[in-house]
């Protein structure tokens, strides 16, 4: 069974914005919504500056405190990939799990669900890439199966380095950022 | 690693997250979408075309589901964006959707500027700027009608004019932004950088940005082979007082003090000189007026750029090595909005230089020799003889203009001389944002007969306009058939994906409407776009309707490079790359680059810097409710430290104010570590006052509005526009 993560390339990623648009056509998210989003990590004092652009979303944790304390099991792990879903109608827009992610990954859709990054699943099934790695301009992002050594993504982590977002909160991310 | 939250983000960028909690709507992306599209169709259609969100047009598919417009991809089959827009091209399906769009026809009713209109059918309209014309015609000469454009859509248009009779055609493309650039390669090499570049990027080792933030700059093609080239390695240099995104993955980030570029580009060519660095065989083959031009530079050693540009001479002469270390594979890329100090074409032939000394022209890694598909044009009667000059550059005074100048029509509209200018035709620029002085423009504007402004979005300049004419976007409506020269030959279509919304019509047809009503029906043989297309494909043993299914169709590859055994010819009068240029001593210029000190800013003032954003073309895209979601404001950069000065945090709104006195719209101040102390950014296009312009109204700083002044470049005509001063207006 499989074990979908994401690999970005801090390295070439330029900030351009193209995810985020992307992943807002693909899923027809709401003006004032995103599922993925641009951050910028600046450190140092001019000119001895260093930027890391970070292309944030749903981290499909492998430990999901957003699965468990979900009271219907609407947010559930996806039987292909493990990936983290939203079962639109058995969700009642209750925001534990907006709570208990400590990513800031998901929100209410205006339609009375909480909705987040799906890693495209409805296209990867179909054998395609998810929307923001497709359309990435710089070939920055990577996905595959983490469970697979082979894999490009598997391949990437093990020839360079990389972190997590917030490894501390122990939710065990896959998504990786390679620096 | 300082993360920060996705509600922070949200705050920090301004969603308006509340606003959209109210709607249920089924068509989530942009609200009143279902409306605009409602056909029956069901499933999945895909519609080869290519992008007009930026001039760069590159190849696209658009998805109609179940009659929607629903999303747009990359061509693979374009070599342009080998399948991958960019942010603005993925967002263009907003274009489409955006509720600001002009709808019908509009001609003014009260005084110039005043948004005062009244709807109109097409004839009438089309009656009214006929009837305007022809009086022009009859008491001016035909002559006394200009056009200003942008981008391809233009095409139609300029051949309706040329067929009436007109023969002033401007685009502020030049003026504004690549002139001073082409002019200095060409004073160089004899030929253009050309537009995509010719810039091998891909496979460069060694890359050179001054004052060129590509990335945030969104050129496509171009981004991409950056990334790649960052992946295999490759040294980036980079010269910018702000720490641009592609400062952030250089190897040396040089943070130069505005304005003194030229003595950083000579000092560089004085190390690679005087240690002999520069390819030999190269600049002794192909290079005039070598020895002269060594000469002039042994003068400028890194100890003396070192005051004037902040760079230490170490750091000079390490960098110049190293471009040196990978020639011919080092590329000095040449930029493209390159108007900044009006010194700029002598900025860019030193840039041009520097890259002959590394025996880069032609070859792999450096510029390569563009090829593009040879297209037959339609045989059109020849255009009227006209019975006087162009007159936006009288008596040559700018000697080495190779196109028309923006600012010399407008100079010529207000002064009546060399002779008088009545009608302005503008298609998609919107002049107020795009030309420096906003004062001129509106006094040239006050000498018209006829203003007419085809556009899709309501800009600032159609504001002023006597008639307005709403154009179908780019997914409505068929455009020229597009052939750029780039390393590969091909041809792509532009072809209607959905319905227009309203009464939008394309180009081509008002064009042909317009001709029609002044007589010219002849000058329009075709009877739609698509017979004029069939015709010039068949003369290239093409198929239209292959292309119409496949968007593109690629030519056989063609070698590009001198290792390809391609022998380069130079046009310039020596036929070689002129290190020394005679013909700019003998116009009275400076024969090698020289560099001038700028001036400084006033205390309490700082230089006004502007630059580009990924999610945003010019001042085009603000209502285009997709990338207005990614980015609806801009902000000010202000070193933090000068930021603290004056007790300004980020977030907090500001006004900026002018050497002139003239003060901005309030504007958001982003403190950062990424900027020099002596001067601040912005992205150009924001600060909208059209209230026809809904969403971006007010929304951010104009800075065209407080670039009041500029400096002429002598030699081609090019506004500097980096020479302005502000200070903080802490009250807003
Ligand atoms: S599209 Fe690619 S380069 Fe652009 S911001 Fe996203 S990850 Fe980065
Ligand atoms: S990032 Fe948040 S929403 Fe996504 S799986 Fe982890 S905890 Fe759940
Ligand atoms: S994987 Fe799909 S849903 Fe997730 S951010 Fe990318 S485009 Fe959006």
């Amino acid at each position: 069974m499989a074990r979908y993560g994401m690999v970005i390339d801090t390295k070439k990623c330029v900030g351009c914005m193209d995810c985020v648009v992307a992943c807002k056509t693909e899923n027809n998210v709401p003006e004032g919504y995103n599922r993925d989003w641009i951050v910028y990590v600046t450190e140092g004092k001019f000119p001895d500056v260093h930027l890391e652009i970070q292309s944030q979303r749903c981290n499909h944790c492998d430990n999901t405190p957003c699965v468990s304390c979900c009271p219907t099991g609407a947010s559930h792990v996806h039987d292909v990939g493990k990936v983290v879903l939203v079962d639109h109608n058995m969700c009642i827009g209750c925001k534990a799990c907006l709570a208990a992610c400590p990513y800031d990954a998901r929100f209410i859709h205006p339609d009375g669900y909480a909705d987040k990054c799906t890693f495209c699943i409805h296209r990867v099934e179909k054998g395609e890439l998810p929307a923001c790695v497709s359309v990435c301009p710089t070939h920055c992002m990577y996905f595959g199966d983490l469970d697979d050594p082979n894999s490009e993504v598997s391949q990437l982590l093990a020839s360079r380095k990389y972190h997590t977002l917030l490894p501390e909160a122990g939710t065990s991310p896959r998504i990786f950022y390679l620096i | 690693m300082n993360s920060i939250s996705r509600r922070k983000f949200l705050k920090i960028t301004g969603f308006t997250v509340g606003a959209a909690a109210a709607s249920t709507a089924l068509n989530p992306i942009i609200k009143g979408a279902k409306e605009i599209n409602n056909k029956k169709a069901k499933g999945i259609q895909k519609i080869p075309t290519y992008c007009d969100i930026c001039f760069w047009k590159c190849g696209a598919i658009a998805y109609v589901k179940d009659g929607q417009l629903w999303k747009i991809e990359g061509n693979p089959r374009d070599p342009l964006s080998k399948g991958r827009l960019c942010p603005r091209g993925t967002g263009g399906i907003g274009a489409h959707f955006d509720p600001d769009r002009l709808r019908a026809p509009l001609i003014r009713t009260k005084s110039r500027g005043q948004e005062h209109w009244k709807e109109v059918t097409w004839d009438e309209a089309l009656d009214f700027i006929a009837n305007k014309m022809k009086k022009i015609k009859e008491n001016y000469g035909a002559e006394s009608i200009a056009s200003f454009s942008h981008g391809i859509g233009g095409n139609f248009l300029k051949h309706m004019l040329k067929a009436f009779g007109a023969i002033n055609f401007a685009a502020p493309s030049f003026a504004q932004c690549r002139g001073p650039r082409d002019v200095g390669f060409e004073l160089t090499f004899g030929d253009s950088i050309g537009s995509p570049e010719r810039t091998d990027i891909e496979n460069s080792k060694c890359i050179v940005l001054i004052g060129s933030h590509l990335g945030e700059n969104m050129h496509n093609s171009q981004v991409q082979e950056f990334a790649t080239a960052v992946q295999n390695d490759a040294t980036i240099i980079v010269v910018d007082p702000r720490f641009s995104v592609a400062a952030s993955k250089a190897k040396y980030y040089l943070p130069i003090k505005p304005g003194t570029d030229i003595a950083l580009l000579l000092a560089w060519m004085n190390v690679i000189v005087t240690e002999k660095l520069y390819d030999e065989d190269y600049v002794k083959k192909y290079g005039f007026g070598f020895e002269q031009f060594v000469s002039e530079i042994s003068q400028y050693t890194p100890e003396w750029a070192y005051p004037e540009t902040g760079i230490k001479p170490d750091l000079i002469r390490t960098t110049a090595r190293t471009m040196a270390m990978y020639k011919p594979a080092t590329l000095i890329h040449p930029g493209r909005h390159a108007t900044w100090y009006g010194d700029d074409t002598q900025r860019s032939r030193a840039i041009a230089l520097l890259n002959a000394l590394m025996g880069n022209w032609g070859r792999k890694g450096g510029f390569y020799f563009p090829v593009s598909y040879s297209l037959p044009p339609y045989p059109y009667p020849p255009y009227p003889t006209p019975t006087k000059d162009k007159l936006d550059n009288p008596d040559k005074k700018y000697p080495f203009a190779s196109e028309e100048i923006t600012t010399g029509i407008r100079e010529a509209t207000i002064t009546g001389k060399p002779y008088s200018i009545k009608g302005w035709f503008v298609y998609a620029t919107n002049l107020i944002h795009a030309l420096p002085n906003e004062e001129e423009t509106i006094k040239a504007i006050q000498n018209l007969d006829l203003l007419v402004v085809i556009d899709v979005i309501p800009s600032e300049i159609a504001g002023w306009a006597d008639v307005v004419l709403p154009e179908s976007v780019y997914l409505e409506r068929h455009d020229d058939l597009h052939t750029s020269a780039f390393k590969e030959p091909f041809v792509g279509i532009r072809q209607p994906v959905v319905e227009p919304p309203a009464d939008q019509k394309p180009n081509w047809w008002i064009a042909k409407k317009l001709a029609d009503k002044l007589g010219l029906s002849h000058y329009f043989p075709w009877n739609d776009i698509e017979e004029y297309f069939d015709y010039r494909l068949k003369a290239a043993g093409l198929s239209l309707a292959e292309l119409k299914k496949e968007g593109i169709i690629n030519g056989p590859k063609q070698p590009i490079y001198i290792e390809d055994g391609i022998e380069p010819e130079f046009a310039t009068p020596s036929g070689k790359i002129e290190f020394y240029s005679l013909q700019l001593l003998q116009a009275g210029f400076d024969p090698v680059p020289k560099y001038r000190r700028p001036e400084e800013p006033p205390a309490g003032y700082y230089r006004l810097l502007f630059g580009r954003a990924p999610v945003h073309s010019f001042s085009r895209t603000q209502s285009n409710p997709i990338l207005m979601d990614m980015m609806e404001e801009n902000e000010v950069w202000i070193n933090s430290d000068i930021a603290q000065r004056w007790g300004l945090k980020s977030g907090q709104y500001i006004r900026l104010k002018n050497q002139d006195g003239i003060l901005s719209n309030k504007v958001k101040v982003k403190a950062t570590e990424r900027i020099r102390p002596d001067c601040v950014y912005m992205v150009h296009g924001f600060g909208h006052n059209s209230r026809m312009l809904k969403r971006a109204y007010q929304k951010g700083a104009s800075d065209a509005q407080l670039i009041t002044k500029y400096n002429t470049d002598p030699l081609m005509g090019g506004t500097g526009m980096n020479v302005n001063f502000v200070t903080f207006e802490v009250e807003v």
